[in-house]
């Protein structure tokens, strides 16, 4: 376990001294912010355009709803990006480049190496959400109404949920792969082969991205619910991982 | 007992035999030098001994722990790749206390050992400098340091010196011979000089196979040539040129050759040789400055012994 928390450390503060950190938290806590500020303003906005005031007078008022929705779609499509951009090199880099050989020839256990980037993600990611959903639920509030606080923090559970699903399967390419690129070209083959899947709706329901509906049916109908969705995450970043390890412990470096 | 012990270690790459039946003993204490030319499997040895690697056969034991990732093998050990890599963000004491910590020593004392293995390998007014910035002298010595961090009992070293500048080569190499006595080092390299300068003793490897394993004055007397080397003074006594002619006529004496006030004797006999040759300077009047029989440098031996496993 020590070994665990010293690798988990050094992955944090890796994470603080390359400034992916802050490039993560700032981007998502922008959006976070910027999300009910454009559900509120966006009509006016349409309105002062010259010629297009009319367009501003058909969009109708809008509402908490509106607030949410756009945070819910912002935060998701940055939250994967980053789920996807940061982990793609974390196993093939250190391979490449010899330091998972140097640091591997220590009693570091493969598991607690990976394990410990795994955990370095979920906390970003967390640390991340939790500001970006800070930042989104003031502005909501204050431009239109609080929302019900657990169901907001629900919501942001979810969207984490859905970005480590995509962290685990990057860390997996990764460290099938000596190329960044390559792990992240397979996530991304991954993100659009579910959004294809995704098409037919039995299947829609039990799929990563159903956490994001999810998220956002919390505030229309907070007894709906898709259970289904949320273990297949859980199962995928669980046995991403799990892969990851049992790939990793036979790799030769 | 031995501190490595390799019995018929095999490892293939496809239809490739990197390791073939590689067989090895290395003394506890001693410097061994890990011979042989580019490709002949020194890498690939050291990466399965220090467990980044499998063997496709055989076994091997190092300071008395199968090979193996495991953590007792990788206690007892310290390593330095060929191109040792850092996390370039990390300062070099920050990147010893990692690794300190990996072995799991407490904060003082991993602090403790870093200090002091900065000031052993010269980094110790650059310690708080970013690694990213290092020379690669710089970054060898840090590798050497990161490798002694757990005081191992056996440390493997590949090619620790090639890629240097002759400075960079002086510092690296007197650092390794400090270290005799303190611990096994497994010192993987093809530069001959290299070898002479440090290892008690040496393997030479070629196609995966150990070629042959001795002292290193051993190896160098084994393949002794037998030529004698004489140097005279010049002195307005007798003529070296003269006596020259007059052993030429002895059926000990394949060939003498003079170069200035030094000649060069190649014998038939060197026991034989020896003797009659300080008997015939004695009586010969030469004021002799210096009478050697001529060793082989490592790299004939070498040389040698590479050609012979080729041919064979």
């Amino acid at each position: 376990m020590n070994l665990f928390w010293a690798a988990f450390s050094k992955e944090l503060r890796e994470q603080w001294r390359t400034y992916r950190l802050l490039v993560t938290v700032s981007v998502l806590s922008l959006f976070g912010l910027l999300s009910p500020l454009l559900a509120y303003f966006t009509p006016q906005i349409l309105g002062a355009v010259p010629g297009a005031e009319a367009i501003g007078e058909l969009i109708p008022p809008p509402t908490v709803m509106d607030a949410i929705g756009q945070y819910i779609k912002n935060l998701s499509q940055f939250a994967i990006l980053f789920a996807i951009l940061l982990p793609m090199g974390a196993v093939s880099n250190e391979k490449e480049r010899g330091t998972a050989a140097l640091v591997l020839s220590k009693p570091l256990p493969r598991g607690a190496f990976l394990m410990a980037k795994a955990a370095a993600f979920g906390l970003v990611f967390a640390l991340s959400l939790l500001i970006a959903g800070l930042a989104g639920y003031y502005y909501t509030g204050l431009l239109f109404e609080y929302p019900r606080f657990d169901l907001w923090l629900a919501m942001n559970g979810l969207i984490w949920l859905y970005a480590m699903v995509y962290v685990g399967l990057t860390l997996l390419f990764s460290t099938l792969s000596r190329s960044q690129a390559l792990a992240a070209g397979l996530s991304f083959a991954v993100l659009l082969g579910l959004g294809v899947a995704s098409i037919s709706e039995k299947v829609a329901v039990y799929l990563p991205a159903q956490l994001i509906n999810w998220g956002g049916m919390l505030f229309i109908q907070p007894e709906a619910s898709y259970w289904g969705s949320l273990w297949i995450s859980a199962a995928m970043l669980a046995g991403s991982l799990l892969a990851a390890w049992l790939i990793f412990r036979r790799q030769e470096l | 007992m031995s501190a490595i012990h390799i019995e018929n270690l095999v490892k293939t790459y496809g239809a490739v035999r990197a390791l073939d039946g590689l067989s090895l003993d290395v003394e506890a204490g001693s410097i061994f030098g890990f011979l042989g030319p580019n490709g002949a499997g020194k890498t690939t040895t050291i990466r399965i001994l220090t467990g980044l690697a499998h063997a496709s056969g055989g076994r091997a034991t190092v300071a008395g722990v199968e090979i193996g990732h495991n953590g007792a093998l990788a206690r007892r050990i310290g390593y330095l790749p060929e191109e040792p890599a850092f996390y370039g963000w990390m300062s070099a004491q920050e990147f010893l206390e990692y690794i300190g910590q990996l072995f799991g020593l407490g904060a003082a004392t991993r602090r403790k050992h870093a200090e002091e293995l900065l000031k052993k390998v010269g980094l110790w007014d650059v310690r708080k400098r970013r690694i990213r910035g290092f020379s690669r002298g710089m970054r060898q010595r840090l590798g050497i340091a990161q490798a002694l961090v757990n005081q191992p009992e056996v440390l493997f070293l590949d090619e620790p010196a090639s890629a240097l500048d002759p400075a960079g080569r002086r510092d690296v190499l007197e650092l390794i011979a400090g270290l005799r006595g303190q611990c096994t080092v497994f010192m993987s390299t093809h530069i001959l000089a290299d070898v002479e300068r440090v290892c008690d003793t040496v393997g030479i490897i070629h196609k995966g196979r150990m070629v042959r394993v001795a002292r290193q004055e051993e190896l160098t007397s084994a393949y002794a040539l037998p030529v004698f080397r004489v140097e005279v003074t010049a002195n307005g006594g007798p003529s070296l040129t003269e006596w020259v002619e007059r052993i030429r006529q002895q059926p000990l004496i394949e060939q003498a050759q003079v170069d200035g006030n030094a000649v060069r004797i190649r014998v038939r006999d060197v026991e034989n040789a020896r003797g009659w040759l300080l008997h015939a300077l004695a009586e010969s009047g030469l004021a002799v400055e210096r009478f050697e029989a001529v060793k082989p440098s490592l790299e004939e031996v070498f040389l040698n012994l590479v050609n012979e496993e080729a041919g064979s």
